[in-house]
């Protein structure tokens, strides 16, 4: 269905977008020694009921009203079921969701993390009320990437004007270069 | 490890830039769906295909919005371009490459590209 993880978690992302989340925290641990690449996605939107929350991994429940079947969560769930994985939600009505996939980072099925930073400068730059985490680490290596930081030195010159947009892609580019010791994942 | 001091530097550079922005509120809406079966079908190199379009070109009064259903699954990507005072223009089955001839023709020149609108699709 998707060709890369940072696909999934743009997708996954915009559920918290739509539940009017204002906090996003998406995290990216990889851990050679345990051989897993684990994808955290936490908000402080609407959150679920139990009852909600255990239709949100059916593919044939969807709050939305366009379409009969929800595909972003039962999708990722499979993505990473299928590298022999895991994959856990929880949520709270009224505080939030927190969605966690693990990926055998050596399973033939694994797809590639892909471009992280497509995805973390089409959400900040498109979305500027919300604001956002992002946690990358490779074993010990690690860097983290928080917007309201970012607001607090831009001041009142917004976050999506293109020199902002310029620098953050290549800050995010250079640091997951670093992290990643100059390996793919 | 690149840190965020330059941030600073371009902050105190785009603060006269800004207070022009500000004044600026007729703009033009491009709107980019980014459902599931938006992203699927590959809306994100469209997103970013206009992002940097219009940065590129320096076009002014322009803001790229993410949306997530647009209810058009089978159109998509679908991208929805609104001038002040204009009617909404509809364009389905967007690509990169049409992103930048909607750019060049419809953003800047002001003609619709009538080929790709939903109209043309059905
Ligand atoms: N972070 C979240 N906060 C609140 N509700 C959520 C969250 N994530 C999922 N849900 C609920 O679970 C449903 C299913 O989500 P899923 O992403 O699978 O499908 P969808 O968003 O409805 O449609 P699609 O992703 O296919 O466009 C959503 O409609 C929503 O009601
Ligand atoms: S779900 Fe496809 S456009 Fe809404
Ligand atoms: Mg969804």
């Amino acid at each position: 269905m998707f060709s890369e993880i940072s696909l999934h978690i743009l997708d996954i992302v915009q559920n918290s977008i739509s539940a009017r989340a204002s906090l996003i925290e998406i995290t990216v641990n990889i851990d050679n020694t345990s051989d897993t690449l684990t994808v955290i996605i936490k908000d402080n939107g609407s959150g679920m009921t139990d009852d909600e929350l255990s239709k949100a991994v059916d593919p044939f429940y969807t709050t939305r009203t366009t379409r009969k079947n929800g595909f972003g969560v039962p999708f990722f769930k499979a993505a990473s079921e299928m590298t022999g994985g895991s994959f856990e939600i929880s949520s709270e009505k009224g505080k939030g969701t927190a969605v966690k996939a693990v990926f055998v980072l050596s399973s033939i099925d694994r797809m590639p993390l892909g471009n992280m930073t497509d995805t973390l400068i089409s959400l900040i730059d498109t979305n500027c009320r919300i604001d956002f985490i992002y946690n990358y680490s490779v074993d010990e290596r690690s860097f983290t990437l928080d917007t309201r930081q970012l607001k607090k030195t831009l001041g009142n010159v917004p976050i999506d004007l293109p020199e902002v947009t310029v620098f953050l892609t290549r800050y995010l580019d250079d640091n997951t270069a670093e992290v990643s010791g100059g390996r793919k994942y | 490890m690149k840190s965020l001091e330059e941030l600073a530097v371009i902050r105190d550079k785009m603060q006269a830039l800004v207070n022009l922005r500000n004044e600026a509120t007729d703009c033009t809406k491009i709107v980019v769906g980014m459902a599931t079966c938006g992203i699927a079908a590959g809306a994100r190199p469209v997103l970013k295909a206009f992002s940097d379009g219009i940065q590129e070109k320096g076009i002014k009064d322009v803001m790229v919005i993410q949306e997530g259903c647009i209810g058009l699954c089978q159109y998509e990507p679908i991208v929805e371009v609104t001038a002040p005072g204009k009617e909404k223009v509809t364009y389905v089955k967007m690509t990169a490459e049409k992103a930048a001839e909607v750019i060049e023709q419809h953003i800047i020149g002001g003609n619709v590209v009538t080929k790709y609108t939903i109209n043309s699709a059905m």
